[in-house]
């Protein structure tokens, strides 16, 4: 079998401030799987998208990774000097932001944008680049892009231009994308297309996606699997049938709850109570621990890892095969 | 975009009617012109025939239309201290002040830009902060002070440079240059610098403004993850960005300096414009005061128009909102 297109092991990243440092990214693990798509979810300041820049290499002082490995196609990229990986960015790692009305720059025209991202990366010349762009506008569905390509971002919708953002993504032919809520600012009916896009590509091209989003709706429709994450620590990771229909984790259960569905009665959604600890307060232990309604003594203490169940993974002593024959030992 | 242009030199017109009916009213309200221009024992025939003459009998509205018809055509009468016409004035101190004002308008955008670059992409640098530090001086110091200063240690102390004038010119036809010899170039050293820095400064700090801002955008960030080289990054996508704003300041800026130059000439006895319209009000000499005042309006209005053309240029949205209004 092939190395993953990206195995992130034991991420860590650190924000130093004046007072403390803040553990953002705590101990994350994943892999993504070639034309995979893995979709991460999980409330704001869960660290999905400090997760995503941690891959890309754009975390920003005071910002740091603080420990653990990334393996691109088998190849640690998390330790290269910024000129490398300047390099890969673009080429093998393409990235989608949230905005695509702030994402391109608005004094250049779209398709000098794309030459210039092409030109970065390969030998072709300027002539070529151009062939190429056009065929990249056409790939992502911009009608007529023979004279789109001489217009100007303000001339585009918004999905229009998040086309175009994607267009800029994979046009070095990158092995992994990474989506950072590419629909979250766009309308529900432009988001749809979107989405259909951002599939096709990855289906077409076999590229790897990691798409980061808050909404479970995109992730159940798009996503191969899925990556819960709570206060910068993955809760629960797996197929996203078995985890959005069988969610393991406490939180994760309080998060499908959470979901309204056309077929269900009237009754009151599930609510998961109180909210995220700040970065500068998580609870030792568990961090889920002081919302969770079957924590036990071992929960407050003993942080969780992962634990293999069927074909999920999840960080819960609930699951600890061998903690629940010594419930009383382990207390002991 | 014609039609935009139109409007504007249109408006431009407006405000040059407007300043010429002050520079008109100058001549009603400081004295009677004819008292300035006869002697004592002139006498009252006599005046009433100067006054005649000069069409100072006529309503004040078409008093005004003549002048401003003048004006346009570039008569502004005579000097009451040279008697030379004013025209011929301007015309012959016009080459050393603007030479002065470009030199150092390039001044203060090649190190104003180039400080505010540095400053911004290299922070917290101790060069970056000395650039800070030095900017504070240039934009609290005054001018005639910086001048003096400036003379002092290069032209007293170290005898470098000339203390005042345009050191030897070179006539081509009726302009006249010190660009081309070697004690013309170093007449204007400190007088350019004299008059560029406070521009310089407020270009650097706003250059500075500008460029942090700009870097924080989405499309920068956008840039980086698309793995563009840094320099492409900084000088191609953040600082076209950065420079909208400095077109305007500079052009608008240039025309304080033409203005501003009075005081620098002042220092440098620098045989310009400024230096004329000083002594002008020195010996209330109106028509010179008064085509000052035109002139240099008429240069602002000029640079106005200009900027708002250049501004389209560099930002295609604008192109667009202009060709479609509303």
């Amino acid at each position: 079998m092939t190395a993953p297109v990206l195995s992130v092991r034991n991420l860590k990243v650190e924000f130093v401030t004046r007072h403390h440092t803040l553990r953002a990214i705590d101990g994350v693990s994943f892999d993504i799987a070639k034309g995979e798509v893995l979709g991460v979810v999980g409330e704001s300041g869960a660290g999905k998208s400090v997760t995503g820049l941690a891959v890309i290499g754009l975390i920003d002082p005071p910002g740091r990774i603080a420990g653990g490995e990334i393996y691109l196609s088998g190849m640690r990229i998390d330790h290269l000097p910024p000129e490398e990986i300047r390099r890969i960015r673009g080429k093998r790692i393409g990235m989608i932001f949230q905005d695509p009305l702030t994402s391109l720059n608005p004094l250049y025209r779209i398709g000098d944008q794309i030459i210039e991202t092409i030109r970065t990366h390969s030998n072709l010349s300027e002539s070529a680049a151009r062939k190429r762009a056009i065929d990249l506008l056409a790939e992502v569905g911009i009608p007529a892009p023979e004279k789109r390509i001489d217009a100007y971002p303000h001339e585009f919708s918004g999905g229009m231009r998040q086309r175009v953002v994607i267009a800029l993504a994979i046009c070095a032919g990158p092995e992994l994308i990474i989506a950072d809520e590419p629909t979250t600012a766009l309308d529900v009916s432009v988001q749809a297309q979107i989405i259909s896009l951002i599939k096709r590509l990855g289906r077409d091209h076999g590229t790897a996606v990691m798409l980061v989003t808050h909404d479970m709706g995109v992730i159940a429709e798009t996503s191969d699997r899925v990556a819960v994450m709570y206060s910068g620590r993955i809760a629960e990771i797996g197929p996203v049938q078995d985890v959005v229909q069988n969610p393991l984790h406490p939180y994760a259960k309080g998060l499908m709850g959470a979901i309204p569905t056309l077929a269900g009665e009237d009754k009151r959604l599930v609510q998961i109570p109180g909210s995220m600890p700040r970065l500068s307060a998580i609870p030792p232990g568990c961090s889920f621990n002081p919302r969770c309604a079957f924590a036990f003594d071992r929960c407050r203490v003993e942080r969780p890892e992962p634990i293999p169940h069927g074909t999920q993974a999840v960080a819960c002593h609930l699951y600890d095969p061998a903690a629940k024959e010594n419930v009383k030992e382990t207390a002991a | 975009m014609l039609a935009f242009t139109l409007r504007r030199a249109i408006q431009a017109m407006g405000v040059m009617i407007a300043v010429g009916i002050i520079a008109f009213s100058m001549f009603r309200f400081a004295g009677d012109p004819v008292n300035q221009m006869v002697a004592i024992d002139t006498s009252a025939a006599e005046r009433a025939a100067i006054r005649q003459s000069l069409g100072l009998n006529d309503p004040v509205p078409v008093q005004f239309v003549h002048y401003f018809a003048n004006a346009a055509q570039f008569k502004f009468g005579v000097s009451y201290q040279f008697r030379q016409p004013v025209a011929d004035l301007l015309k012959e101190r016009m080459p050393a002040t603007l030479e002065l004002a470009i030199c150092a308008t390039i001044f203060a955008m090649v190190f104003g830009i180039l400080m505010g670059v540095y400053s911004a992409l290299r922070r917290d640098t101790l060069l970056a902060k000395i650039f800070q530090a030095v900017s504070l001086i240039g934009i609290s110091l005054p001018t005639f002070l910086i001048g003096i200063l400036l003379i002092y240690l290069f032209a007293v102390t170290l005898g470098w440079l000339p203390s005042f004038g345009r050191g030897e010119v070179v006539r081509l036809g009726w302009w006249t240059t010190g660009l081309l010899t070697v004690s013309g170039l170093k007449a204007l050293i400190m007088p350019s610098i004299t008059l560029g820095l406070f521009q310089m400064t407020l270009i650097m700090r706003l250059v500075r403004a500008e460029m942090l801002e700009v870097l924080r955008t989405d499309y920068i960030r956008f840039a980086r993850a698309r793995g563009l080289t840094t320099r492409a990054i900084h000088f191609g996508h953040a600082l076209k960005n950065t420079l909208v704003p400095v077109i305007t300041v500079a052009g608008l800026q240039f025309g304080s300096v033409i203005a501003f130059a009075i005081i620098t000439e002042t220092v440098f006895q620098w045989p310009g414009m400024g230096l004329l319209f000083v002594q002008a009000v020195q010996n209330v000499d109106i028509p010179i005061m008064a085509a000052y005042l035109l002139m240099v309006s008429l240069i602002f209005v000029t640079i106005n128009l200009v900027v708002d053309i250049l501004y389209t240029v560099v930002d295609p949205r604008l192109r667009s909102t202009i060709s479609r209004p509303g």
